[in-house]
């Protein structure tokens, strides 16, 4: 449990020897409490009073790693249940379920699938990050080469064992700990051999039992054996347990303030459902509502699309709007003839304005200057949208090289700006466009077929 | 240390609204879906989306299906009633827009009219483009459909008089309040309809919806602010029920418009629209809708199956 400043005060010394930085002892507690310093700072309290407090101040879930290399991924860490309290920290990962028992047809579509997803989106790179192999036929031989069958060609992904078998967990772990994989499997039977193996290698391991109250049992007495790179599975395979687990481990850890519930969760939503589309709706849910792993059947891009979209959404600082890079960017077969649009680097912003430029069938270009990363009235209103960022964008992308066209079409709620672009660019002539990107295809029609005529 | 199960209990309500003769939207005294909590109210309502002329913008997917019946919208709510069993249409009416067909209020009128004699399902009336012709637009229908509790989608700041006065007061319908994602924007629209007398029962909001990927998380936020506001804070001015026209936004994503032949690595056209539109309900839905408006009927049946397993 969480200590508040006067409980932290009782375990101090009371010197007030200002020696942590703090003018008084109670400044210090008040401010331990808030996790703004450590215990280690203060000299003069006991070991058992500083373990203590080591303890009640440390974060309410813990952030746990897996993978290796470039491939290393957090998960867990979060401190708030809402997104508008605080930022959400370490985002879902996606895995891929591969069973031994699979025919080779499904296996090679599923790899085909995991290696043709692969995309970028605002800057991040979109794939699917981890494996998930599930040992069926109890055969460790064939479930090694299996795994390292489907490694082999798919070279991204981390892997994550699944198993309740330590024998076949040993064997993985030995042959696949370069890659820091995930050991899934240790229940109230097996529990001390798993830590065993996951102590050994220093890995993530999976912790699953019947229901909440189980595994709450099961999580301490794993953590009395000393482990605690834990993932949570209270076993929920239907769609409402499962959503009951997700939502009651995370609040039990950040509400109720209670570490045994303190750890990332995973969502089998492959077991939970055969439909695609389904899938596609429950991994919606555990996006949105604390799964730190979400395991489907497949991943194609129908899937990924709305998926890695929606994370991306999610676990943004809501504080600072998403921004998409400068440049000068092409929709459709653009050539140096077509219209050309200037907006902001606001993200929305410019996949709205894209998405109606595309709508349109009309081939141009869009020009994003630096704005701030605000929206058009924002970013004007705030000066960072202007002709002077916009003539410095028109430079610094060699529009005048790349462009044979010398006309510019700036959003309607920015029409004032139209002398002020003409001056700061000899030669360009500024059309004032659309207040509204959902009248632009009408407007670039029209502005096409004054240009023809 | 045994397990002791987390449990929030709050001392709000969100509003319980009827809307047609008997759909109840709304009710919940918890979170979306966290029976565990307490009483989750009316299982969330699923509407399909129909317009007054022919959907020439729609991805082809969507044409092959409803194409033959696309020019009559009584023939076409009726396949959809037939087909998917909706639990009410929404009819847009887009050949109303002054950028295009501009029609005549007495014809939208006229269209909803029949709709209303021949279809049995409440109806959710939504506009075009044109805040000042909505105006104009709701007044005529209202007038023509008098006490059925339809919801008018939407009242926004620039038109809530004409609308709120005429649906929501004068003919006995139901008023939806659209802000665009903020949750003081909607506060305050909401005070403003129901200082001009529109009684809080017979309202409905929409604070704003998105595609997954485009801004989505103002959307979650914003809603998940205004549902802790109603059930923590006891806020009677956000205890509407949320309608959100998901349709409206996840087809026109590049996603979903773009053709096989446009992103021949992303594959099928078809799947990735109803994806987009599974996965933007689904979040909506989660977050704190009360009914969501979808066009493919194979998103209606997955969304179905979603909220049918959550509230099992």
């Amino acid at each position: 449990m969480a200590l508040n400043g006067m409980e932290i005060y009782k375990m101090l010394p009371k010197k007030n020897c200002k020696e942590c930085g703090f003018p008084t002892c109670l400044a210090f507690a008040m401010k331990l409490a808030q996790g703004g310093t450590q215990a280690e700072k203060c000299p003069y309290m006991s070991a058992d009073a500083r373990a203590k407090l080591a303890e009640a101040t440390a974060p309410l879930m813990k952030t746990v790693k897996f993978g290796a290399g470039d491939r290393t991924y957090s998960l867990g860490g979060e401190t708030v249940l809402f997104r508008h309290e605080k930022t959400f920290v370490n985002k879902p990962r996606f895995a891929v379920m591969f069973d031994d028992s699979m025919s080779e047809d499904e296996v090679s579509k599923k790899i085909n699938n995991i290696n043709s997803v692969n995309y970028t989106r605002i800057s991040e790179e979109m794939y699917v990050e981890i494996a998930a192999f599930r040992c069926s036929t109890g055969d460790k031989q064939k479930f090694i080469s299996f795994i390292k069958k489907v490694m082999q060609t798919c070279s991204k992904v981390v892997p994550m064992i699944i198993t309740e078998n330590p024998e076949i967990v040993f064997s993985a772990a030995e042959e696949f700990s370069g890659l820091g994989p995930i050991l899934y499997g240790a229940n109230e039977q097996n529990y001390e051999a798993m830590v065993g193996i996951a102590k050994k290698y220093n890995l993530l391991l999976g912790v699953k039992a019947p229901d909440q109250a189980n595994l709450y049992n099961l999580v301490q007495k794993i953590q009395n054996a000393g482990y605690s790179e834990l993932l949570l599975d209270a076993g929920g395979r239907n769609l409402k347990t499962a959503f009951d687990d997700m939502v009651n481990m995370r609040r039990t850890a950040l509400l109720s303030q209670d570490r045994t519930f303190g750890y990332p969760s995973v969502a089998f939503v492959c077991d939970m459902t055969k439909d695609k589309m389904m899938e596609v709706a429950i991994a919606t849910l555990f996006i949105e509502k604390y799964a730190s792993i979400i395991i489907l059947n497949d991943m194609d891009y129908s899937m990924a699309l709305p998926l890695f979209a929606l994370r991306q959404n999610i676990y943004t600082d809501p504080q600072r709007p998403m921004r998409i890079e400068q440049g000068i960017y092409k929709i459709g077969q653009a050539d140096d003839k077509s219209p050309l649009l200037v907006t902001v680097d606001f993200a929305l912003t410019y996949f709205i304005v894209s998405g109606e430029v595309e709508r349109s069938k009309v081939p141009a270009w869009i020009l994003i200057p630096d704005a701030g990363g605000y929206s058009v009235l924002t970013a004007w209103a705030s000066g960072k949208f202007n002709a002077k960022s916009i003539a410095k964008a028109i430079k610094e992308f060699e529009v005048e090289g790349k462009l044979k066209t010398r006309e510019l079409i700036i959003p309607g709620k920015v029409a004032v700006l139209k002398s002020d672009i003409e001056d700061e660019l000899p030669g360009w002539k500024v059309i004032v466009g659309t207040r509204e990107a959902a009248a632009l295809p009408a407007f670039l029609k029209d502005y096409l077929q004054e240009k023809a005529s | 240390m045994a397990y002791k199960k987390p449990s929030q209990k709050f001392s709000g309500k969100i509003r319980e609204v009827t809307i047609g003769s008997d759909l109840k939207l709304g009710g919940e005294s918890t979170l979306p879906f966290y029976s565990f909590d307490g009483d989750t109210g009316a299982k969330p309502a699923i509407g399909m989306e129909i317009w007054d002329i022919l959907p020439e913008s729609w991805p082809q997917s969507l044409k092959n299906i409803f194409g033959e019946y696309a020019h009559d919208p009584v023939k076409w709510a009726k396949f959809c009633m037939e087909k998917c069993n909706p639990d009410f249409i929404c009819i847009k009416l887009e050949g109303a827009n002054p950028e295009g067909n501009d029609k005549s209020p007495d014809e939208c009128a006229a269209v909803v009219k029949r709709l209303a004699d021949e279809i049995p399902l409440p109806l959710v009336i939504a506009g075009c483009d044109s805040d000042e012709k909505n105006a104009k637009v709701f007044t005529k229908v209202a007038e023509a459909v008098p006490d059925k509790n339809y919801v008018f989608l939407s009242a926004v700041e620039a038109n809530y008089k004409e609308i709120g006065a005429a649906a929501g007061m004068a003919y006995g319908n139901i008023v939806s309040a659209e802000s665009s994602v903020d949750l003081n924007l909607a506060k305050q629209l909401n005070i403003l309809i129901t200082q001009l007398g529109v009684k809080p029962e017979r309202m409905v909001m929409n604070p704003g919806c998105s595609a997954v990927g485009y801004g989505f998380e103002y959307v979650v936020t914003t809603m998940d602010r205004i549902r802790l506001a109603a059930l923590d804070q006891n806020d009677a001015t956000l205890q509407m029920p949320i309608i959100s026209p998901v349709s409206f936004e996840t087809w026109k994503a590049k996603e979903s418009a773009a053709t096989e032949n446009d992103m021949p690595e992303w594959g099928n056209q078809e799947d990735r629209g109803i994806a987009m539109e599974v996965a933007t309900a689904a979040g909506v839905l989660a977050t704190g809708s009360n009914a969501v408006i979808l066009r493919h009927p194979r998103s209606v049946e997955v969304i179905r199956n979603f909220i049918g397993e959550l509230t099992a």
